[in-house]
């Protein structure tokens, strides 16, 4: 089986064409962009604002809890089946067969760890720096800008780092439900005993969630200050321990 | 026409020409598919989750030892979880074929990003003065672990095993790629036939079984942990 795999990438007939591996990697990484970009307009502003008033905290953890229980997989399934509105099997321009259903179901699930994190991010600063920075004079906006944004970075960027983990992985269950992207050629190849070539999309499928973890943890280090001047002490805020012993924000969310 | 009509009764909300979300007949007629689907689907997370577990203690008792183990430990099951379960299991099936162990294995691993995570904290978390008491009276590494430190251990262990246990429940579903995916068969088979009884069926029973799962779980530290309840 892993010698047909491999026979498979390595014959570059089933990378070209529109329906080529090359093709629909493609498609999967503009609907992982996309989804994840209108993910973050949709909860960033939300979040930060609601752990800049330091309200709703009970909805921005639990909506992670309530994500993790609802299975991508019937998501995609509900909408794709669905006949209401945009939804069902109708192609979207690029983004294919069932692309509203796929993109939908990808914004929804990038939004839990998007979420939590920044409000978590927010909430969690340094009271006596916010207090202290109150003192100072600043107003709301400034003390959001100057203090608990920057300081909160690390951990909002953790969320969006997770965010896109997931969203990669909902983008390939999407063949499932005959949608877009790579998750196709594990399908076809699994549904008609192919394993062969079932086993070279999922070499694929992994190689490039490796890749995107990678390279979104070293812009992740570099985008952080902080983080290189001195290598450990921000990760204990980043994987700090809330009363339940679950991690409040490094925690992982993916299919 | 009659009689057939009276042999057969047409269900109310499912078949060739009706095809609704929510349909009391479909539960009664195929309660013993949802039942087998349901089990399956138990066992599948059930068995996952144990073995992600038996995995998880001894990783995080040796990852406990030296910070570098622990760095290999940690960034080998979160690399793991960045996997994607469609292509994961895929890479399972020339070890262990197109079985339920490829699904239990594949999500086993999953779970150990938490569980290992989650163990290695709860161990951390037992008083220094509790472990020199411990030695102070004679135990012995063994026993000071699994008497002493893994009991303390527990309200962080079971909280990790109650996120592990619900993702897994909802991970279980794409196991349908291997034709063990519990009630994630029905999903598939619902979207290939568009047979929506079927698909919100098995959709409300998989969130409903990982509420279950939860619930449960949260007993089991009650009964387990008596010692948290009375601080607080």
């Amino acid at each position: 089986m892993i010698e047909d795999a491999f026979a498979y990438l390595l014959d570059g007939s089933n990378w070209s064409g529109s329906e080529g591996m090359l093709a629909l990697l493609l498609q999967q990484l503009l609907l992982t962009a996309t989804a994840l970009a209108v993910a973050c307009v949709l909860g960033l502003p939300i979040a930060l604002w609601l752990g800049h008033l330091g309200r709703g905290g009970f909805l921005a953890v639990n909506i992670s809890n309530i994500g993790r229980a609802v299975p991508t997989y019937a998501v995609l399934v509900l909408l794709s089946v669905s006949d209401a509105g945009p939804f069902g099997t109708a192609e979207l321009g690029p983004y294919g067969r069932a692309g509203f259903a796929t993109l939908f179901s990808l914004i929804l699930f990038a939004l839990p760890p998007i979420i939590t994190n920044a409000y978590v991010g927010v909430r969690e600063v340094d009271k006596d720096l916010v207090e202290a920075s109150r003192g100072m004079g600043m107003h709301g906006v400034q003390v959001f800008r100057e203090v608990e944004l920057p300081l909160a970075r690390p951990v909002i960027v953790t969320g969006v780092r997770l965010a896109l983990v997931q969203v990669w992985a909902t983008a390939t269950i999407a063949a499932l439900v005959e949608g877009p992207g790579l998750g196709k050629v594990i399908v076809a190849g699994f549904f008609n005993s192919n394993y062969g070539k079932g086993i070279a999309g999922a070499i694929v499928v992994a190689a490039v969630a490796l890749l995107l973890e990678g390279a979104s943890t070293f812009a992740e280090r570099r985008s952080d200050p902080l983080r290189r001047a001195t290598p450990s002490p921000r990760k204990v805020t980043v994987s700090s321990q809330r009363d339940d012993g679950r991690e409040a924000t490094g925690e992982p969310l993916i299919p | 026409m009659t009689l057939l009509a009276e042999a057969a009764p047409e269900p109310l909300c499912y078949g060739t020409v009706v095809n609704e979300w929510i349909c009391a007949d479909y539960f009664r007629d195929r309660s013993d598919e949802l039942t087998s689907a349901t089990a399956e689907h138990l066992s599948i997370t059930l068995g996952a989750v144990a073995l992600g577990l038996v995995m998880a203690i001894p990783l995080a008792v040796m990852a406990r030892r030296s910070k570098r183990l622990e760095g290999w430990v940690l960034s080998l099951s979160t690399g793991l979880y960045t996997i994607p379960s469609l292509a994961l299991f895929p890479l399972l099936v020339p070890f262990t074929g197109i079985t339920a162990t490829t699904v239990v294995l594949g999500l086993a691993l999953y779970s150990l990003t938490i569980l290992v995570r989650n163990t290695l904290s709860g161990l951390r978390s037992v008083p220094d003065e509790v472990r020199e008491s411990a030695v102070g009276n004679g135990y012995g590494p063994t026993r000071l672990l699994l008497q002493i430190e893994l009991p303390l251990a527990l309200p962080v262990v079971i909280a990790g095993l109650r996120v592990a246990t619900v993702s897994t429940v909802a991970l279980t579903t794409v196991g349908t790629l291997v034709s063990y995916g519990g009630l994630g068969n029905l999903l598939a088979s619902g979207v290939k036939d568009d047979f929506k009884a079927q698909i919100f069926a098995a959709s409300l029973l998989c969130v409903l079984l990982a509420l279950v799962l939860d619930a449960v779980l949260v007993v089991v530290q009650r009964v387990l942990t008596p010692w948290s309840r009375a601080g607080s």
